[in-house]
């Protein structure tokens, strides 16, 4: 029996198809693969004398400050985004249709940004300390927000989106449906929460939560406006403040290798569980109907949740755009507004659709060192911004000056100069080895529970290969398509290392003007771009969350 | 996967490569003068379309941070289109003409132009203004008598009264990098940790937030660079505190400079040299240093007037280029001391 299982389960296509499969597979997966190879070649040769110091001085505390880090913020987003998605995707609440997708707009709010709000705000100097002093003549006895509680609780409200959109597409794609099915056979509705609806969620919530956390992983942006010291902070004191790239790529390579093995734990421990999703998606059930105080808590969390993470700091935004930065608004931004769109747009466009090849090519042919391969592809993301930007850069660079050799020996002095590194073409190419993971992770969680019986069933009426890919998996994978293109497209509109050292001479974008700013110091000045990146971002997101509604 | 895939898939890869080339092919005007710079582009773009006005030059540039580009430049090696390196800090230009990225120029108008200290012994950067980081203090609960040095603060008298900001900040980097050119590294670690355990508070992620702690009472005395004072000033006149020239060593107040140098691979050294020569005479000197309330590098040309009102102070002899040798040393010795 489980014989014929087994064999029903092998790949159809054999031969010299699936050796081209897989060759594409690692064709596509090689962008992302080379700067993360140039980052773990420095390993080879260390730097000796900085690394004693370090060991001794600096790692240890800035190991300890990582790690609670991270889990400080994987745990806060993860509760914050699961218990928002459950509560407006299962449940029916007065403002449930507006905090449905009103609470995925902190999505576009860069983390540096909230970062430096909340402690404007909240600091010694800020006005609500101003105002407890006036008024008992201490404000003392407030917890600071310059400290290890006060970053975590600013990355988590800038992340939990990502655990709430993926969440909320699992909830709303099977979520009730199973809720019905477990209250049928009897159990409470918190029973079928956790023991239904919640573990059927989980690849969902894992997928997220990994998206924060390598996100936090690789933050300098936030932290550094709390001063709090990571492996990030180690990583740019090395290079900036030692001279010494060097060293950095080894502690980003160290990073790197202790990121694979936490996710490769991670997967091993849910390698036994399979996923599948009932049939007949299109009926949903009732929600559950909140009522009086259950209905008002609900409505106050996420509305607490919603001003926090979007409408204070936007208001911020506001106030700061009209005192400062009123006069740098001109007819620049159009074309900074345009630099981004088109960035963030294609950029998203590629990577979900080579997201969904990767993560097609990986499931049909795909055997142990190939998922390690790909697996390895989406570790760009942990990678701090600045590095990874110039892991890409430098090989780009190298081929540029081989190809440049090249046609000037073959044309003399009438060669043409080439430029590769400043080109569009490179600027995506290092958005895909950074951002693969953001496309990959809700693509592989949907496609996880697509199950087998349904390829073999479309197989046994003749649809196989790519047809099976855009007849079959692509409409079932709408909501995980759709959630991959936004994130990548928001992530993108933030971006700066990648675009600063790559883009096109004069090919400026709101996240560049953003930078212009700050690098003197100019917070307030940044506001503008920085509301600019947040206006433009909500478009998505709003259309997201409408379109999600009835999609499987 | 069907054959029928794969063509396509090829057929959109062949696209790309000539999109690519389309991209690429395009060379730009043959005289056309490009600048790496970390000094970003509101102070530089007004003085770039100045001098393209007046000589017809054309100049493109780049902005990042100056690690990153100096990566590149290294990286394009011989390939490279840059010819002028712009910096925000001298360290990162002592790094660049160590890995042998700036090219050695001779000029008289630099060398008369630019004093002595603010550029590089072997010619192969400039300083073009001058970054003072110096003492700031609250006038509500400090008497300037009190004030003497930036070594001084490690005292006593300062405990729990003294904020400073992170040590990841290049400005704090090279400030120290000088203490340990003038005193030796065991000096200075017993100066920084006294400064350590004069802190009020964890410290500011930038200089503006400092002396608004200042402001509020938090602390009555920081280590600021001057400009930073100059912006909060223009925004608010009527703050109580005010800077103190410091010493370091008993010599004068610690510098840095915004500064430059042609690369070493520079298609158009001539063109790259006399654009760095004009910025070194007044004109340009004062936009330069004007726009972010700077010193000009170029002591015959006055400062702005509302940086000329705090006074004029004597600089530190000692040679800027001394704050990029000794950065690395500065950075362990911070680590070692304590100094987030």
């Amino acid at each position: 029996m489980s014989a014929i299982a087994a064999e029903l389960r092998r790949p159809r296509s054999r031969g010299a198809t699936n050796v081209r499969s897989l060759l594409l597979l690692v064709l596509l997966c090689l962008p992302a693969l080379v700067p993360l190879f140039v980052v773990l070649m420095a390993v080879l040769t260390p730097e000796v004398e900085i690394w004693s110091h370090l060991a001794r001085y600096v790692l240890p505390g800035v190991a300890a400050n990582t790690l609670v880090l991270v889990f400080g913020v994987s745990a806060g987003a993860a509760v914050l985004g699961t218990s928002l998605a459950w509560l407006t995707s299962m449940c029916e609440f007065p403002g449930r249709r507006f905090f449905e997708w009103a609470l995925l707009l902190p999505l576009a709010m860069p983390g540096y940004v909230l970062a430096f709000i909340a402690v404007g705000f909240l600091d010694y100097t800020g006005p609500l300390q101003t105002w407890l002093r006036e008024l008992f003549g201490s404000s003392s006895w407030l917890p600071p927000i310059r400290s290890t509680g006060g970053v975590i609780l600013v990355l988590t409200f800038s992340l939990y989106p990502y655990v709430y959109l993926l969440a909320r597409g699992a909830f709303l794609t099977q979520g009730r449906r199973a809720q019905e099915a477990a209250r049928t056979l009897g159990l409470t509705a918190a029973q079928a929460l956790w023991r239904v609806v919640l573990p059927m969620a989980r690849p969902w919530i894992v997928a997220g939560t990994a998206l924060v956390a390598m996100e936090t992983l690789a933050d300098f942006g936030t932290v550094a406006v709390f001063n709090y010291d990571t492996f990030t902070t180690a990583i740019y004191r090395a290079w900036f403040g030692m001279f010494s790239v060097n060293a950095a790529l080894e502690l980003a390579a160290v990073l790197l290798v202790l990121v694979i093995i936490a996710f490769a734990l991670e997967r091993r421990s849910r390698a036994s569980l399979r996923y599948a999703t009932a049939r007949d998606l299109t009926r949903q059930t009732p929600r559950i109907e909140l009522r009086s105080a259950r209905a008002g808590v609900a409505s106050a969390c996420a509305a607490v949740v919603f001003a926090l993470g979007f409408l204070l700091p936007v208001a911020q935004l506001i106030v700061w755009s009209f005192a400062r930065a009123a006069r740098d608004l001109d007819a620049r931004y159009f074309d900074f507004i345009l630099h981004s769109v088109v960035l963030a747009s294609s950029a998203a466009l590629i990577i979900a659709g080579a997201s969904l090849l990767v993560a097609y090519l990986e499931r049909q042919h795909g055997s142990g060192p190939f998922k390690g391969l790909v697996r390895i592809a989406t570790m760009g993301y942990a990678v701090p911004g600045t590095v990874l930007a110039v892991g890409i850069l430098v090989p780009i660079i190298g081929l540029n000056n081989v190809l440049q050799q090249w046609l000037s020996s073959w044309l003399g002095d009438a060669a043409p100069s080439l430029l590769l590194q400043g080109t569009l073409v490179t600027v995506l190419l290092a958005y895909f080895a950074r951002f693969l993971a953001v496309g990959f992770n809700p693509i592989e969680s949907g496609l996880n529970r697509i199950t087998t019986t349904i390829d073999e069933a479309a197989m046994t009426l003749g649809v196989a290969g790519g047809a099976l890919l855009r007849r079959v998996h692509v409409p079932l994978l709408r909501t995980s398509l759709a959630s991959a293109a936004i994130l990548v497209f928001v992530d993108v509109m933030k971006e700066m290392p990648i675009t600063l050292i790559a883009r096109p001479f004069g090919w400026d974008t709101l996240a560049v003007r953003v930078f212009e700013m700050t690098s003197e110091g100019e917070w307030e000045r940044a506001a503008l771009p920085a509301l600019a990146i947040v206006l433009v971002g909500l478009i998505p997101a709003a259309m997201l969350t409408r379109r999600g509604e009835h999609v499987a | 996967m069907s054959d029928r895939t794969f063509s396509r898939f090829y057929r959109c890869g062949a696209l790309l490569a000539v999109s690519l080339l389309a991209l690429t092919g395009c060379g730009r005007a043959p005289t056309e003068v490009v600048v790496y710079s970390s000094r970003n582009e509101q102070l530089i773009k007004p003085m770039f379309d100045r001098y393209t006005e007046e000589t017809g030059q054309a100049i493109r540039f780049v902005t990042d941070d100056a690690g990153p580009l100096i990566e590149r430049l290294n990286a394009e090696g011989k390939n490279s289109p840059a010819d002028i390196l712009l910096t925000v800090d001298a360290g990162q230009l002592w790094q660049a003409a160590e890995r042998g990225l700036l090219r050695p120029i001779e000029s008289e108008t630099m060398s008369t132009n630019i004093p002595e200290h603010l550029r590089d012994p072997e010619s192969r950067w400039f300083g073009l203004s001058v970054r003072a980081r110096t003492i700031v203090y609250s006038t509500e609960r400090v008497k300037p008598e009190e004030l003497s040095s930036y070594e001084d603060l490690a005292g006593e008298r300062w405990r729990g009264r003294l904020c400073l900001r992170t040590s990841k900040s290049v400005y704090n980097q090279s400030l120290v990098a000088m203490m340990i050119a003038a005193h030796g590294e065991e000096k200075t670690e017993e100066i920084v940790r006294g400064w350590v355990a004069n802190l009020a508070t964890e410290p500011f992620a930038n200089d503006t937030r400092l002396m608004e702690a200042i402001v509020a009472g938090q602390c009555d005395v920081g280590i600021v660079n001057t400009y930073y004072f100059g912006r909060l000033t223009r925004d608010n006149p009527d703050h109580p505190i005010k800077l103190f020239w410091a010493e370091l060593a008993g010599e004068g107040v610690h510098v840095n400079v915004s500064g430059a140098g042609v690369t070493a691979a520079s298609p158009h050294p001539e063109e790259a040299q006399k654009f760095l020569e004009w910025l070194s005479q007044p004109e340009a000197q004062s936009m330069f240093a004007d726009a972010n309330l700077e010193y000009p590098a170029n002591p015959n040309v006055a400062p702005d007037p509302l940086v000329a009102s705090w006074g004029t102070f004597r600089a530190s002899p000692l040679n800027v280029a001394k704050a990029g040798e000794l950065q690395p040393a500065a950075v362990r010795l911070m680590d070692r001391a304590g100094f987030r």
